[in-house]
Formats: C-alpha cells, sequence, structure tokens
C-alpha cells in the first residue's frame, strides 16, 4: 500500500486456530480504504477465515480462537468494549450461497439487519428499503413487488438482495465470500460491476477462487497459501509480474 | 523442468507455440543469410529464392496468430504465461517484418545486377553481420530464456546506427559523383540492415519483459 492510501483495516501478527490447528499464520495486512482488495489462494488456504477474523464472526465457531491485533480506523476490534454485533454493522458481509431470509419479504430481507438492532432508523424505512437496492442494482426489477418473498427472486438477485440487506445497515466495510461461486456468468457480471460502483462508499474485501475475478474487480490482490500470507500488492502487477515463485505458481496454474 | 501446469494440455499448447516460434525464426534466419549473401556474392539467383521463403513466413505468422489468440480467449493465461503470449503476438511481427526486408534486400541486389558496388562492400557486410548476429542472438534468447543475451543485443544496436550514418555519408559522395540509381540500391539495403537490427533489438526487448517482467523499451537502459 502506497504511503498516501488510508488504511481501514490494519492487521498485525494475526493468528486463527480451530480448536488445536493453526490455520492462519502471523498475518500483517493493511486494507486500504475506499477499494477492493482481492483475496485469493487454494482451497483450505485460510482465505475465508481471515475475513471472518475481521468482523469477529470465526470466534462464533466452537473452539476457534484468535491472536494478534486488527485495527478499523485505528480501533481495535477485538478490545473488550466492543460489541461484536455493532461491529458487524460496520463491517458487513456477503456469503457464498445467496441467504435471504425465506419467511421474509424483499422489503423485510433488507430492513431485518435494521429490526435485528432495533435501529431508529426504521422510521425512515421506505427510503432505507429504495436506497439499498438502488445501489445494489436491484431497485428496477423488484420495486412493484417489494412484499414477495426474497426467495422467490433468480439466483443472482438473492445475491444482489443480500448485499442490498448488508448494505441497509451502512456498513463502512463490506467482505465478500465467494460471491458469486453459485451464480451464472450474467449474474456474476451483475455484481462485478455493482463492486466497481460500491467502491466510491465501501472498502470491500473479497474472497474468490476465481482468479480472473479478482483481476477485473481489485485494486489489490493477498495471495494465502496454507494459511499465511504469501504476497500482497496491486492487483495489476500482481497477475502480470508476481514477485513471489509460489504465486507465479499458483496464478498460472502450476500448483500440484 | 520447472513445474508443469496442472493442465498438461495446456502445457502442451504452449510448447507448440514455443516450437513453431523457433520454427519460424529459423526461416527467418535463412531468409536474411541468404539475402546477405546473394548482396555479397552478388548472385541474383539466390536472391530469387528468399522469396519463395517469404510465404512460408507470412503462413507461420498467421498460425501462430491464431495460437495465442485461442490461447488467450480459452485459457485466460496469467503472470509468466501472460507475458509468453504476448511475446508471441509482438514476437512474429517483428519477424515477419524482418522477412520481408531480406526480400527488400533481394529486390534490390537483382536491380543492381552485375554493377559493381565493391568500395562498399565491407562496411555494409559488417553492417549485415551484426544485424544478422542480433537477430541471432535474439532467437537463441528467447529460446533460452536469457535476459542476459538480451540485453546484450540492445546494446548492439548502437553499432548498426553508426554504421549506418557512416554509409550515408560515402553513398551520398559516391551518388554525387558516380552513379545516383546504384548508390540508391545500396543505401536502400543499408537501410534495410538498420531496421533489420531495430527488429532484432525489439525481439529482445520482448524476450527482457518475457524473462524479467520488466520493460525496459524506451527508458534508455539500451545506451
Amino acid at each position: 500500500m502506497s504511503s498516501n492510501e488510508a488504511a481501514k483495516i490494519s492487521v498485525r501478527n494475526l493468528n486463527a486456530w480451530f480448536g488445536e490447528k493453526l490455520v492462519i499464520r502471523d498475518i500483517d495486512i493493511e486494507i486500504p480504504e475506499k477499494q477492493a482488495t482481492a483475496i485469493i489462494g487454494p482451497s483450505g488456504c485460510g482465505k475465508s477465515t481471515f475475513i471472518r477474523c475481521c468482523n469477529r464472526m470465526h470466534e462464533l465457531v466452537p473452539g476457534a480462537r484468535v491472536q494478534g491485533s486488527i485495527q478499523l480506523d485505528e480501533e481495535s476490534i477485538y478490545d473488550r468494549s466492543i460489541d461484536p454485533v455493532l461491529l458487524r454493522r460496520r463491517i458487513g458481509m456477503v456469503f457464498q450461497k445467496p441467504n435471504p431470509f425465506p419467511s421474509m419479504s424483499i422489503r423485510d430481507n433488507v430492513l431485518s439487519g435494521l429490526k435485528l438492532t432495533k435501529s431508529g432508523r426504521l422510521k425512515e424505512a421506505d427510503s432505507i428499503v429504495e436506497n439499498a437496492l438502488q445501489q445494489a442494482a436491484l431497485w428496477d426489477e423488484v420495486k412493484d413487488r417489494l412484499n414477495d418473498p426474497g426467495i422467490g427472486l433468480s439466483g443472482g438477485q438473492q445475491q444482489r438482495l443480500c448485499i442490498a440487506r448488508a448494505l441497509a445497515v451502512e456498513p463502512e466495510v463490506l467482505l465478500m465470500d465467494e460471491p458469486c461461486s453459485a451464480l451464472d456468468p450474467v449474474a456474476t457480471a451483475r455484481i462485478e460491476d455493482l463492486i466497481h460502483g460500491l467502491k466510491d462508499d465501501y472498502t470491500i474485501v473479497i474472497v474468490t477462487h476465481n482468479m480472473q475475478q479478482a483481476a477485473r474487480v481489485s485494486d489489490r490482490t493477498a495471495f494465502f497459501l496454507m494459511g499465511e500470507l504469501v504476497e500482497y500488492r496491486g492487483t495489476k502487477r500482481m497477475f502480470t509480474t508476481p514477485k513471489d515463485k509460489r504465486t507465479e505458481d499458483y496464478i498460472t496454474g502450476k500448483f500440484g | 523442468m520447472k513445474h508443469p501446469h496442472i493442465d498438461r494440455e495446456y502445457d502442451n499448447e504452449l510448447k507448440e507455440l514455443r516450437q513453431e516460434i523457433m520454427v519460424m525464426a529459423g526461416e527467418v534466419k535463412k531468409m536474411i543469410a541468404r539475402a546477405v549473401q546473394s548482396f555479397i556474392s552478388m548472385d541474383t539467383s539466390l536472391a530469387n529464392g528468399v522469396t519463395a521463403l517469404e510465404y512460408r513466413v507470412n503462413q507461420y505468422e498467421m498460425d501462430i496468430d491464431e495460437r495465442c489468440l485461442s490461447i488467450l480467449a480459452r485459457r485466460q493465461p496469467m503472470a509468466s504465461d501472460l507475458r509468453f503470449i504476448t511475446l508471441g503476438l509482438k514476437m512474429v511481427t517483428d519477424l515477419e517484418r524482418i522477412g520481408d526486408e531480406a526480400v527488400n534486400i533481394c529486390e534490390r541486389v537483382i536491380d543492381i545486377g552485375s554493377h559493381s558496388l565493391a568500395n562498399f562492400y565491407p562496411l555494409i557486410s559488417q553492417m549485415a553481420e551484426i544485424a544478422q548476429s542480433m537477430i541471432h542472438d535474439a532467437i537463441t534468447a528467447f529460446i533460452e530464456k536469457d535476459a542476459k543475451l538480451a540485453k546484450k543485443v540492445v546494446t548492439r544496436d548502437d553499432e548498426v546506427d553508426a554504421l549506418y550514418v557512416e554509409v550515408i555519408n560515402k553513398l551520398v559522395d559516391y551518388m554525387v559523383k558516380e552513379n545516383v540509381k546504384q548508390g540508391f540500391n545500396a543505401l536502400s539495403i543499408a537501410k534495410v540492415l538498420e531496421r533489420m537490427a531495430d527488429h532484432g533489438t525489439n525481439i529482445a526487448e520482448q524476450v527482457i519483459f518475457m524473462v524479467k517482467g520488466k520493460d525496459i523499451r524506451h527508458s534508455g537502459e539500451s545506451s
């Protein structure tokens, strides 16, 4: 990261375990504000665990623990004074499979985060719904059927609904864990287009198995391998002239 | 051998592309050798033979372009593979143009016929020798992935440029005092050799980018 870019998330000496198994080792990384950062690496390299540490979801798994420091705007997210539920409003997450609440309408899905925290902003529910769906590029497709079940939408629309749900609570950071892996190429292109626009207002961290996707949507890319951060640099350089031989082998498809 | 690709068919496609570039380069080297020889020995029959090789080189250019596009479309190559494919696309253009330049030399040789330009042979032959060895070394650097050898090629371009200036000065004098048409033919050959050296330099610069990932074009590193 260059010196004139502000770090939104600063990670120092991060280690994470599932029981006795160390899955992330000594990670140091600075995620720049209002940029898209991609995390790539083979299955089991710790990339999903890493982003789950960033909004304190890792600790929800029984036996899982974290050591080290993660700061959001210079505030330690593992400080005793931090309420993890409120933290997850500031650092939202979109998951691999679209997971709208099946019993809720499109409108209620968008508002669910605010309802959960009994937010005073619910007075402005209509404008919040419209705004979040606009930002998620779904408004035009659903504005006439906001009371239909969210589960009735197509897979790509459901994923954009989940993004709208995450945006409705006005997060600062959006973590995306393989957000397109269950989507067809057209729906994938819509999400990628959306990411380009969201960068103006949010810091985005996207975990992806699809290197072309990382190359298309991100400003910086981090390569994880066996729990370690091997290389982290500007995406353009990463995919044309990686420094580390292990990165080169992985992105050219030479890993056994 | 470095790690092969997990998809062995991809490895084969890259290997075949590399081999075809090597074959094309071999044909181009033959064209230059014959063109230069035809000038030195004033052998118009040798000159005529070069034109036939041009057809094959053009075919290779189109085949290699198609292979590169196919790999780009189907494989979305990354890192050193991507640098290799982009080198392939650019290198065939330089090779094809070197072939065209060899044909240009032959056309001039045929036009010169039996007229003696012996006074200029040492200088032009020297240019030809350097240009030829630059192209030879640039191709070897590509085959061996040898960035050091490629760097040496780049530095030799200045030698050819200096000789070209010397040839111009002498030929202008010759054209004023003796024969404009033949002087022009000899000057054209010298110009073509200077262009060939430039194409050799281009290839060498591309090889450095392929091997090191560093673009030295227009950086002043060549001088």
